[in-house]
């Protein structure tokens, strides 16, 4: 192997969208007479700092930058991706995008996404100030998160991890079907993982706080989170078997209305793969079940002004009043079910193909008063869910079977009484939607593509002693 | 991949603040993929990532820095951003010499032809083509077929201020074909894999057809299943099921990372009797071409055969360059990392138990009432707690002896120095099964191993009153 000499790469700071837009453009104007081309040009820098007993464990500074090309032609598609931006990529990565596409099956659904007409909504998810942070305040902050674990209660007798982080991330995409769109984000969050012990017994749990930038990052929420959770497990037993109602708590929440997403996806519709196929305007949850996916909402995580083929990102109804009302689509899946893109495309960096999906879903909220606690009076009996495990291995959301690991609190005279571990809770996603109880009032905008909603969920099964 | 004189000024550059330890990997990943769903081949895709990462070790702190520029201009800056950390002005100038590059001899053809050559995808093809065909002919209520075929070509080149300098090249390929049957109780899903370090070789002695009627089998079987049971019973495992049982119950909780935080339930338990005297535990990264196989680890170690529990008596953790240092150790061959852009950290290998002496059909016959599980998929492991899940997604209730209903998939939960010593019964049809292990974020190839064995009792977690 041999290592093409090129020129340094530009420094940090002489980049920004314009000039991703710049190659993007440059490189679909190679496009030859009858194929399609799309570019995708993105960059990133981030910062990411552990501490650990008093001391900076590692401190990691990066900047990255790639390519990804897609090319259509004779109804085939090819992509290729680069982890580099090096001229001598650019022109390579697209002539191995072509050479892939010779090798594809011609699909007439196989197309670029072309304008629709949907003006982007002007949404700001860059935080100037960021990038004037010194390290030494990230260090300073991860430091003292570390150290406010610590000392936060007496039973804490260890901090796994205490992170800082951020990142900023620029875009641009451009087509030769008309498609030009560029946007940028920032992030910052902190992270800190607590080991709580009494006698033999320990107990984890982790907390975190996430924001567009440096400032809000809130180290006692964080440290709060972990340290009530860790603690209050304390003295777990593993749970009695029965059916049970299960509150899950927000955070859970978010993981099982992910979960359900993915049957939400046209294209897992299109090919036989979601349990809501053919489901369209009949009752799939109770009434109490409308769930949205609404990307130009910027207060959530996954906010964003286009979709991954540079469509306008847009409110989508899903279900409405337990009704199921539609599926998310990026231009393939949506030509292959004859209806228009959704403006849901995603995907995972430069390295990753479109495909629909969802950015920030989430459920009407409940009645007004439906925070934990009013969900947990509400409920009287049961069991609460604060952390769950196994949700790759143990839900599938194909056959909608549904069984993962669970710790908790029981939940009785409707408050939070003794600690659970080492049990499952088990259903299908099928019953749970029609199962769905309560659903609280309590959004709050976690990182991931859902909000989380403290939810209870009716008639489940609990496999302990 | 970087003239040697370029390495020893960039270590030295490394150290121009001072630290005890300087690190360069430089990597060039090539990597092609292609997909074959809904009866097209809808995707083949190539990528191509070069970089390199810098670590420096001082005191406590590591810093570290990757960039994908590998002239020397671009490796000084990451030079340089990775000494922040040890800026106590103690360290002076010091001149930093290498050895000789050993260079390792891939374990694969490498004249054979590389992931990106047209010969290689237009062979991919038509392993995609027989899979899907050999899939759809298993059963008219097969209804949907995805094959997917990926490889890697990995060199890289690992340097440190102790003098190493070492090469190494890595190949990977990997097949799986996941299946969707559907019947009147609605849709189950069938997934089966090979994965080997090799090069297309790796077809010579794997069959797609075998691969696809697997997975086509699975899905098929659980049309007729009924949900899982919900509490303790005996669970007999298949040879071959997935050794990921003691990848999770304790591999993890055996990485000294968590060892030196004491956030293992196995922290001090060296000598210890930690499992049933039928378990004998290794961790082996040189077995030939097995999934988590390699040359040197991610920090230019020699890939290792290590005992880790020894007929039920813990011997070793599992060491990475870091932890076995502050330890006063040598590391056990066992850093890696995802990429270059990623820290090393101590992770598994190809993991497995040693065969029994009993007789796979005996065990079977001699359970009266429990749970045979013919195929596991993933799990998740707390390693504070030592609390576990793996999801089953083959599994059959034994009735009298026998194998009766087959069952729907569900996550099974214990506690992992628990289940170890509720072995009972080990048989000798050993075999491995590939996989991708996740840890902080990043993900590797693991290999996991135990032939048929018997737990006395593990919960669970179905629906079935």
């Amino acid at each position: 192997m041999t290592t093409a000499t090129h020129a340094a790469a530009p420094t940090v700071g002489d980049q920004g969208p314009d000039h991703l837009l710049a190659i993007a453009e440059r490189v679909a104007g190679w496009a030859s007479p009858g194929e399609e081309i799309e570019v995708y040009v993105a960059r990133g820098d981030e910062t990411d700092i552990r501490a650990y007993a008093g001391e900076v464990e590692s401190l990691t500074s990066a900047t990255s930058a790639g390519i990804g090309v897609r090319v259509v032609a004779d109804h085939r598609l090819g992509f290729a991706w680069a982890g580099s931006l090096d001229e001598s990529v650019l022109g390579e990565t697209l002539a191995e995008a072509r050479d892939n596409a010779t090798f594809a099956t011609p699909d007439e659904h196989v197309q670029l996404a072309v304008p629709d007409g949907v003006a982007a909504v002007d949404i700001e998810l860059w935080d100037e100030q960021l990038a004037s942070v010194p390290t030494t305040r990230k260090v300073e902050l991860a430091l003292a998160l570390e150290a406010q674990a610590r000392r936060a209660d007496p039973r804490i007798r260890q901090v796994d991890h205490a992170d800082y982080g951020d990142g900023s991330v620029e875009m641009a995409l451009v087509s030769t079907t008309g498609i030009r769109s560029s946007s940028r984000k920032t992030s910052g969050y902190i992270s800190v993982g607590v080991i709580a012990g009494d006698g033999d017994a320990s107990q984890t749990a982790g907390g975190f706080s996430v924001g567009r930038g440096f400032d809000g990052l809130d180290p006692d929420k964080a440290t709060d989170d972990a340290v009530t959770r860790a603690v209050r497990l304390l003295g777990a037993t593993k749970g009695p078997s029965g059916r049970q109602t299960v509150v899950f708590d927000r955070r859970v929440a978010t993981m099982v209305l992910s979960v359900v997403s993915t049957a939400l996806s046209g294209e897992a519709v299109a090919k036989g793969r979601s349990f809501f196929a053919g489901r369209i305007g009949e009752l799939v949850g109770d009434p109490v079940l409308t769930l949205v996916d609404d990307p130009t909402d910027p207060r959530a995580y996954g906010a964003a002004a286009y979709d991954a083929e540079g469509l306008a990102c847009r409110r989508n109804v899903l279900i409405d009043g337990g009704v199921l009302r539609g599926f998310l689509y990026d231009t393939v899946s949506a030509s292959r079910s004859g209806v228009a893109s959704t403006g849901s495309a995603v995907r995972g960096g430069f390295s990753g193909t479109p495909a629909p999906g969802c950015r920030a879903l989430t459920l009407a909220p409940g009645l007004e008063g439906f925070d934990e606690n009013g969900v947990l009076a509400a409920v009287g009996e049961g069991l609460f869910v604060q952390s769950m495990t196994g949700v790759h291995s143990g839900v599938n959301p194909i056959s909608g079977d549904f069984s993962v690991g669970a710790e908790g609190l029981m939940i009785r005279d409707g408050r939070l009484a003794e600690p659970v571990r080492e049990i499952t809770v088990a259903s299908t996603l099928q019953r749970m939607l029609q199962s769905l109880a309560v659903v609280g009032a309590d959004v709050e905008w976690l990182p991931g593509i859902a909000a989380g909603q403290t939810l209870a969920v009716d008639d489940m099964q609990i496999s302990g002693i | 991949m970087i003239e040697t004189p370029v390495v020893e000024r960039v270590l030295s550059a490394a150290l121009q603040h001072g630290g005890d330890f300087a690190e360069v990997f430089a990597e060039d990943r090539s990597t092609s993929s292609a997909m074959l769903d809904d009866g097209r081949v809808e995707e083949l895709s190539s990528g191509r990532e070069r970089g390199a990462g810098i670590r420096v070790v001082s005191g406590e702190t590591t810093g570290f820095a990757h960039t994908a520029d590998l002239t020397e201009d671009g490796l000084l800056r990451a030079a340089e951003a990775a000494s922040a950390v040890a800026r106590s002005g103690a360290g002076g100038t010091r001149t930093v010499g290498v050895g000789s590059l050993t260079e390792r001899d891939g374990a694969f053809d490498s004249d054979a032809p590389g992931p990106r050559d047209a010969g290689s995808k237009g062979d991919t093809l038509s392993l995609l083509r027989r899979a899907d065909e050999a899939a759809r002919s298993s059963g008219d209520s097969i209804s949907q077929v995805q094959a997917a075929c990926g490889s890697s070509r990995r060199q890289v080149l690992i340097a440190n201020s102790d003098g190493l300098l070492v090469g190494d090249q890595q190949a990977r390929t990997r097949f799986t074909v996941s299946c969707v049957a559907t019947g009147d109780t609605g849709m189950q899903t069938g997934y089966e894999s090979a994965a080997r370090t090799l090069g297309f070789e790796m077809f010579d002695e794997v069959s797609v057809e075998e691969l696809a009627e697997m997975a086509a089998k699975r899905a098929l079987s659980k049309l007729a299943a009924r949900p899982a049971p919900s509490g303790e019973l005996p669970v007999v495992l298949a040879g071959g099921s997935g050794g990921i049982l003691f990848h999770e119950a304790c591999g993890h909780g055996l990485e000294a990372d968590h060892i030196l935080k004491d956030a293992s339930v196995y922290t001090g338990m060296v000598g210890q009797q930690v499992a049933s005297p039928l378990v004998t535990l290794v961790d082996d990264g040189t077995i030939s071409s097995e999934w988590g196989t390699f040359g040197v680890d991610d920090e230019g170690r020699p890939a290792q055969r290590n005992v880790l529990i020894d007929q039920g008596v813990l011997t070793d953790y599992l060491w990475d360059y870091l932890r076995s240092r502050k330890e006063g150790r040598v590391s056990s061959g066992n850093g890696r990392r995802q990429t270059y852009q990623h820290l090393p950290m101590v992770r598994m290998t190809n993991t497995f138990l040693l065969p029994g002496e009993e007789d796979a059909d005996e065990i079977v016959a001699q359970t009266p009432r429990g749970v045979y599980v013919a195929k596991l998929g993933g799990g998740q492991v707390n390693t504070t707690t030592g609390d576990f899940v793996f999801g089953t997604t083959e599994a059959y209730l034994i009735e009298g002896g026998k194998l009766t209903e087959p069952l729907r998939d569900a996550n099974l939960i214990g506690n992992g120095p628990e289940i170890l010593k509720r072995i009972d019964a080990v048989a000798t049809d050993f075999a491995m099964t590939p996989g991708t292990c996740g840890k902080d974020g990043q993900s590797v190839p693991v290999g996991c191993g135990q032939a048929t064995m018997r737990l006395t009792g593990v919960t669970i977690g179905g629906t079935a009153e």
